[in-house]
């Protein structure tokens, strides 16, 4: 026990991956082992981020439960792990969608080890970029994380459709999508890439703290490979955007994210959407705002102008979609440009009453979104096993069919547009609380998009379960069957979460806020 | 007096072949146990120096060293020794023998001849990597260069052997007389200058030789060796020797070969002549980049599976030279590990393609596909190869290429900013590939004809694997080492 | 022993083993027991080599029999390398199909290897001439030996011919020493030319001519391919190694001796003739499709090789090119021993019955392969340290370019002996029943195989006592 409270990150951080090793050698056939072994792994990380949670001290500031060991010393890298209030609320966002989409995934049949053992691998990839504190580690497992999602996609995506290349060369969507959202987020992040190498042959070194320090000292007027410093603080800067933009993702960068998720099985979906993006938004957060407060100030108004695009086309793009996962796909969009807005109107101002109550709201909304992307996603996705379809005008007037479905979905699809009560109220209201003042006009347009935000979801549920039923549904062979218990298991947690800091959402806020007060103190 | 393990390293190979050509032709079974023995005992030792060397990374300088003189009439000696950078260049012919040689089990045409040769090529690598002789490691740099001929054309892919086999000792050969040429100009500069006459490389690394003298000489003596190293424009012999190649000498060519030529290059062009490595160094720098751009665009339009990965050793090797012409501690640091690092990937990238070809009969991309299902842990190594190759974090190819761009920026950082492209140019071919071959639909011709693999190749591709996977996680097995190896060079260079 | 008796020590045994042959020639008329007279042959040789390396070894070097033969370093290795060569041809040859019986044949091997010894030992010009016409006509014999094979009648009236012609040049260049300094010894020659001038070039000019003839360069290697091809098959290996040796021998005594003031003049006359012979013999070589043929070229191309050492003109160079033949005697004799036991059997040279030799014979192939690596100058083999030693010579004297175009040629070289491994480990034999055709190989053919193979990987890794070996007889020239 001793070991596993001081060495507690590392722990919650490996064991999915020992789990992983654990399964590779079960035999392959035992599909039943495989999935429950896998589920108890993952709950296990879950577990464990709760204790974190209790042990966190939430008025001390900085970073916690740090753990330091030797990684890469000849470079002067070093496996730096810690949580701070912003570190601790993804990771606990991770280890609680991971167990939910794993138990999501019983109903895989094709090749489970190979499954669960990526999901393992893919949480692990996802939790590591969370707790770094070093900033080439940080990279690693920000790539990392990559390869899992890949072949996800890749492999047990959905096998139907086709995608037509220039040239007229047909490819298979999955495989489409899955090498376009591997070569997208790779492409993004060589700018980083090289920008954290150049950090580590200024510096000597990639510890964060050290970092935030000794880059922000450099005087502007200080000559780096031939330009002034803050010139190089510029292209850095944009290398830093651009990476994380396309994770985020944000308009225009964007666009491969609903093929992504489209073709992603459903478990996969829940995590693209429920965690992957957020690593965007927390590397704007952990990485753009400390590294490059004055950049961060100067294009504040770029980056406020992308994300009320993705704000606004999100939700024009999501309400013009015949495809139901489609049009949750695009609802992220929509969704995360509220994060980034959070943070370009923080940007403005750092240090201020408002930008704090935009960090927090921005923080908060990734975790709410990861709740409801995850969920609406998972929904479709039962939706989807059942009749094989996902185009939105072969349903309709689902919701006697379903009922308890029918609620579900409405109760997520309430949370997700934001409805007073329930999570995604708060956040979204913080952030535009927190922005009006500093970035008006952005604001304004981007309650525009708010507005559309409620279309969508409405026309979402209105084309299900509304409307006239759709009778294919209803008798024969293909009668939709109510959703089942496990199902169900998987969405409880996130229903009563919703409810729960849509109701009392200090709990979250107070963790959040003071590490916002930490990061932006000066 | 030491035990004398680095002789044992060397010259148990070329004894061993001997002692094979002197079983009966018939007696193939024993043939191939005594080689997997004669390889197991290799890697062990090798394995063993390696880890004295790790030990002992923080003493400078040559361990094991065994000197004898050969020739003391004209100062030849035989001269070995092994430093932070050599030791795992050694360890890594251990392991591509080893698991050479159980890729070649089923070698059925003459394989007592077959292994003779292997292991007379494995013995002439570990001759130059151990080499502190100048005469010595040419003397051994051709013992390597010659079999590579007998078994691209003897046991070869049918359609180009030949002419590959023939196009590889050329070029290869006319490389290593040019670095001659310069061996036996620094040879009589320093006789003229000290009066001695000695091949020792310790000694000739403190000649001082002039500025005008390194200026001319330091070109022919690096590019002879870089043509091994598949330096851009003298790479054209390196992908049509791999395609050609059986899959142990592809392993090993592709493996083990080009890291010789990369690690001749540094050891007599850079370490012996540092003032011309300065002047020259933006040459060098330049046809690196090329390689690695070049080789990574070449890759990608390719269709047989052996040629991209051919290509792809052109670029990755590219970063080899890259790194060493950066001059930087963070540069050489990355382009020692790289050598290693690519050693084993290719290794199991060949040893891959192989088994797929050995069923398939084909390896034109676009007629494979869904390999997974009857080879798949074949597929699982080629991913694995695959994310190396492309730098992926968590796997060797990045512990390696991460310290390369680090060296880059502190010389040209727009070189950095254009290598990257080969990045990501590098995961399109490789995942498109990936994809092509071991997913899909298994074309039905295949159907039912595709036979499983052997424990045997398990055993190669496993070992392969977990190598760079824990190479990538855990650097400091080998950084270290490499690191206390570029101080030496470095020292050389007048600089740290 | 006195001076003269030990000077000519190994001519006073090869002499008597000569006698013995012709006195044992009528009691072995048996054709079983006709072997035994190249046993004896071969034994006497072998005995006369170690009783003059035992105790015929000259401590320094000195003149004998009034100046006639200087008893040295230099000639005393060149006679073990003529010994060595005529005991390994004595061996091939008595397995070969109408000479391997005929004392005469013997007799002229050994005459002609008392001509080569003196040769190498001949300090004085009308020696010199007598030594080379008494290698040579015994050599016009045997090339010419099957009288009812018209090639090989047509071999030995082509050397005869041509030797004849160029024998009468080298007469006249030498009367016209004789006649400018009116003495006959080299050393007291050398004191005549001191400056280059127009008269010591046209003599080193006929000189030249008149030994290029004997080791085949260029433009004087007309005679080589036809002869070798045409001649018995052990002779030709003889006269592309022994033979050639001894050229070599008068070479560099001839010039190292006589000339070592005007080196100026013959240096450039040599370097371009090594140029020419290099590149003719390796460029002609590549296009030959009968083995005995293309090793004729190529034998035409390693003199050239071996010139470079002789160029430099220093210790080093002479050194090499000394070092050179050795290894080039021990190669050539073995490539000519793996065609011979071959032929025997297939009655072909040409390069396409070699198809699956390995198969046929696993050992028959690695020997063509160690001997033909060792001709490409790879190593572990002799050929690579031989080529780097006189590489090195010519880098020393700064002769860069000849070096240069050495290079080129090994790459020539190293082409097309490559290409014969093709055929020998490559391609198959039509049907690709080998088994069904095997390559019996005889005993003597075993043992001479076996001991040159041996000498080739032992003079290319232990090199240092023949290193030392040819540096002494350079040394004694210095």
């Amino acid at each position: 026990m001793d070991f596993i409270s001081t060495h507690l990150l590392t722990t919650i951080l490996f064991f999915p991956v020992l789990a992983a090793l654990v399964i590779f050698f079960l035999p392959g056939d035992q599909v039943k082992t495989i999935r429950w072994t896998a589920l108890l792994a993952s709950l296990i990380p879950l577990g464990l981020t709760i204790f974190l949670w209790a042990q966190f001290t939430q008025t001390a500031g900085g970073f916690q439960f740090q753990e330091t060991y030797p990684w890469y010393e000849a470079i002067h890298s070093s496996f730096h792990v810690g949580v701070d209030g912003l570190s601790l609320t993804m990771v606990l966002l991770t280890t609680l969608l991971t167990p939910l989409a794993i138990l999501a995934s019983f109903s895989i049949t094709d090749r489970v080890k190979a499954y669960m053992m990526l999901f393992l691998f893919l949480e692990t990839g996802m939790l590591g970029v969370f707790v770094a504190m070093d900033l080439l580690i940080f990279f690693v497992f920000w790539e990392i994380g990559l390869v899992p999602m890949y072949f996800l996609i890749n492999q047990w995506g959905s096998p139907k459709g086709e995608r037509e290349l220039w040239g007229g060369m047909k490819v298979s969507a999955r495989n489409y999508a899955s090498l376009k959202f591997l070569i997208y987020t790779m492409a993004g992040s060589l700018g980083l890439l090289l920008a954290i190498q150049m950090l580590g042959v200024l510096f000597q070194n990639y510890d964060l703290a050290y970092l935030y320090q000794q880059w922000n000292a450099l005087s502007p007027d200080t000559v780096l490979m031939g330009m002034s410093a803050a010139t190089v603080k510029t292209v850095a800067f944009w290398a830093f955007v651009i990476a994380f933009a396309v994770k985020v993702p944000v308009w225009p960068f964007h666009t491969w994210l609903p093929d992504a998720h489209t073709e992603a099985p459903t478990a996969g979906s829940m995590l693209l959407a429920g965690v992957l993006l957020k690593l965007g938004a927390y590397g704007f957060l952990r990485l753009v705002l400390p590294l490059y407060p004055q950049q961060s100030h100067d294009y504040a108004g770029w980056l406020a102008f992308l994300a009320t695009m993705a704000i606004v086309f999100g939700a024009f793009a999501a309400y013009g979609q015949k495809d139901f996962k489609r049009l949750v796909a695009y609802s992220s969009i929509n969704h995360m440009g509220f994060v980034l807005l959070g943070i370009a109107a923080a940007a403005t101002a750092i240090g201020t009453q408002d930008a704090t109550i935009a960090l927090n709201g921005a923080v908060m909304q990734m975790f709410n979104h990861g709740l409801s992307a995850a969920g609406m996603f998972f929904l479709v996705g039962v939706i989807y096993e059942r009749t094989h379809t996902r185009n939105l005008d072969d349903f309709g007037g689902l919701f006697p069919l379903v009922p308890i479905y029918g609620g579900i979905l409405i109760f997520t699809s309430m949370a997700s547009l934001g409805l007073p009560g329930l999570n995604g109220f708060v956040s979204e209201f913080l952030v535009v609380r927190g922005s009006l003042p500093l970035l008006p006009v952005f604001t304004a347009i981007s309650m525009l998009g708010l507005l559309f935000t409620g279309a969508y979801i409405l026309k979402g549920i209105r084309k299900v379960l509304h409307g006239p039923l759709n009778e294919i549904w209803a008798h024969g062979e293909h009668r939709l069957t109510e959703i089942n218990t496990r199902e169900i298991v998987v969405m409880t947690p996130l229903m009563v979460l919703m409810l729960f800091l849509g109701i009392w959402p200090m709990s979250l806020l107070d963790v959040i806020n003071k590490a916002m007060l930490m990061l932006f103190s000066h | 007096m030491q035990f004398p393990i680095l002789s044992l390293i060397v010259f148990a190979p070329l004894v061993i072949a001997v002692l094979m050509l002197l079983y009966k032709p018939e007696r193939k079974t024993e043939v191939r146990v005594t080689a997997l023995a004669a390889a197991i005992f290799e890697l062990v030792l090798s394995g063993w120096v390696y880890l004295q060397v790790y030990l002992n990374s923080a003493t400078p300088g040559y361990q094991f060293q065994e000197k004898y003189s050969w020739l003391p009439a004209l100062g030849i000696s035989y001269h070995v020794g092994v430093d932070g950078l050599s030791a795992p260049l050694v360890l890594l012919t251990g392991i591509v023998m080893f698991t050479g040689v159980l890729i070649s089990w089923g070698i059925d045409d003459r394989p007592r001849e077959f292994f003779a040769f292997l292991f007379l090529l494995a013995g002439g690598v570990f001759g130059v990597f151990v080499s502190l002789d100048l005469f010595m490691l040419f003397f051994f740099y051709e013992i390597a260069v010659f079999p590579m001929y007998l078994l691209i054309a003897i046991w070869g892919w049918k359609v180009t052997r030949e002419y590959a086999a023939m196009k590889l000792t050329l070029y290869l050969f006319i490389g290593s007389v040019l670095a001659l040429l310069g061996g036996l100009a620094m040879y009589f500069t320093n006789y003229q200058m000290h009066g001695t006459l000695t091949f020792d490389m310790l000694d000739l690394e403190k000649a001082g030789f002039s500025q005008a003298f390194q200026y001319l000489w330091f070109l022919p003596t690096f590019m002879g060796f870089a043509v091994l190293g598949g330096i851009f424009p003298f790479h054209n012999w390196s992908p049509d020797g791999h395609v050609a190649a059986p899959t142990a000498v592809s392993m090993f060519h592709a493996g083990v070969l080009m890291k010789l030529g990369a690690f001749a290059a540094l050891r007599v062009g850079i370490m012996l002549l540092p003032e011309g490595a300065k002047q020259w160094v933006w040459l060098i720098f330049g046809l690196a980049m090329v390689n690695v751009v070049y080789g990574a665009f070449i890759a990608m339009i390719q269709t047989d599976l052996k040629y991209v990965i051919g290509f792809s050793s052109v670029s990755h090797m590219g970063l080899v030279s890259l790194g060493f012409a950066t001059l930087t501690r963070e540069g050489m640091t990355g382009a020692g590990l790289q050598m290693f690092s690519h050693g084993v990937m290719t290794a199991l990238f060949f040893a891959a393609v192989g088994m797929v070809y050995d069923r398939a009969h084909t390896r034109q991309i676009p007629e494979l596909g869904g390999m997974v299902k009857p080879l798949p842990f074949v597929a699982i190594a080629f991913i694995i190869g695959g994310l190396v190759s492309m730098g992926m974090p968590g796997f060797s190819g990045f512990i390696a290429e991460f310290p390369i761009f680090m060296g880059v920026w502190q010389t040209h950082w727009f070189a950095a900013v254009i290598a990257s492209i080969s990045i990501v140019i590098t995961a399109a071919y490789i995942l498109l590939a990936i994809r092509r071959s071991f997913f899909g639909d298994l074309p039905p011709q295949f159907e039912g004809h595709i036979g499983a693999i052997s424990v045997l190749d398990k055993v190669a591709l496993g070992t392969l694997s977990l190598i760079m996977i824990t190479l990538g996680l855990f650097p400091n097995l080998m950084v270290p080492m490499v690191s206390s190896g570029v101080q030496n060079v470095l020292r050389l260079l007048g600089g740290a | 022993m006195s001076l003269n008796f030990l000077a000519i020590l190994p001519e006073i045994m090869i002499l008597t083993v000569g006698i013995l042959v012709l006195i044992l020639d009528p009691f072995w008329k048996d054709e079983n027991r006709r072997v035994y007279l190249g046993w004896l042959t071969a034994g006497g040789l072998t005995a006369t080599l170690i009783v003059a390396l035992l105790i015929g070894r000259p401590a320094e070097a000195a003149l004998a029999f009034g100046g006639m033969i200087r008893f040295d370093m230099l000639g005393f290795v060149f006679k073990m390398l003529f010994i060595f060569g005529a005991a390994i041809t004595a061996l091939f040859m008595m397995d070969t199909a109408k000479i391997g019986g005929r004392a005469e044949a013997y007799l002229l091997l050994l005459a002609a290897t008392i001509g080569m010894s003196l040769m190498a030992s001949a300090s004085d010009l009308v020696m010199l001439y007598l030594a080379v016409e008494s290698t040579s006509i015994p050599m016009y014999v045997l090339a010419g030996f099957l009288l009812d094979d018209k090639k090989s009648t047509e071999a030995g009236f082509k050397y005869l011919l041509f030797g004849a012609m160029t024998s009468a040049i080298f007469l006249y260049g030498l009367s016209l020493v004789y006649g400018f300094t009116g003495t006959t010894h080299f050393a007291e020659l050398a004191g005549y030319f001191t400056s280059p001038n127009l008269i010591s070039l046209g003599l080193v000019f006929l000189v030249v001519v008149g030994i290029s003839f004997k080791v085949s360069l260029v433009p004087f290697h007309f005679w080589a391919p036809d002869t070798y091809e045409g001649a018995p098959t052990p002779i030709a290996g003889f006269l592309s190694t022994a033979s050639k040796a001894a050229g070599f021998a008068v070479l560099i005594r001839f010039f190292l001796t006589v000339f070592p003031q005007v080196a100026n003049d013959w240096q450039i006359i040599l370097a371009i003739v090594a140029t020419l012979t290099m590149t003719l013999g390796n460029l002609i070589a590549l296009g030959q499709t009968n083995l005995k043929r293309l090793l004729a070229y190529s034998s035409i191309a390693h003199a050239g090789y071996a010139l470079i050492g002789i160029v430099a003109n220093s210790k080093l160079g002479t050194t090499g090119t000394i070092f050179y033949l050795m290894a080039y005697i021990l190669t050539n004799l073995t490539a000519f021993g793996v065609i011979m036991a071959f032929e025997r059997v297939t009655g072909s040279s040409d390069i396409r019955a070699f198809d699956g030799l390995s198969r046929r014979s696993p050992y028959l192939g690695l020997v063509m392969l160690v001997a033909f690596l060792s001709l490409a100058g790879m190593p572990p083999f002799g050929g690579f340290i031989a080529k780097v030693l006189v590489f090195a010579g010519a880098i020393e004297s700064g002769w860069y370019w000849l070096v240069v175009v050495g290079i080129l040629n090994s790459i020539i070289g190293l082409y097309y002996y490559l290409t014969v491994l093709k055929y020998v480990y490559l391609y198959r034999m039509e049907g690709e029943d080998e088994e069904a055709h095997p390559l019996p190989v005889s005993r003597p053919f075993v043992i001479a195989i076996v001991v040159l193979t041996l000498g080739i990987i032992l003079i290319g890794t232990l090199f240092a006592p023949w290193y030392g070996f040819s540096n002494q007889a350079a040394l004694s020239l210095f």
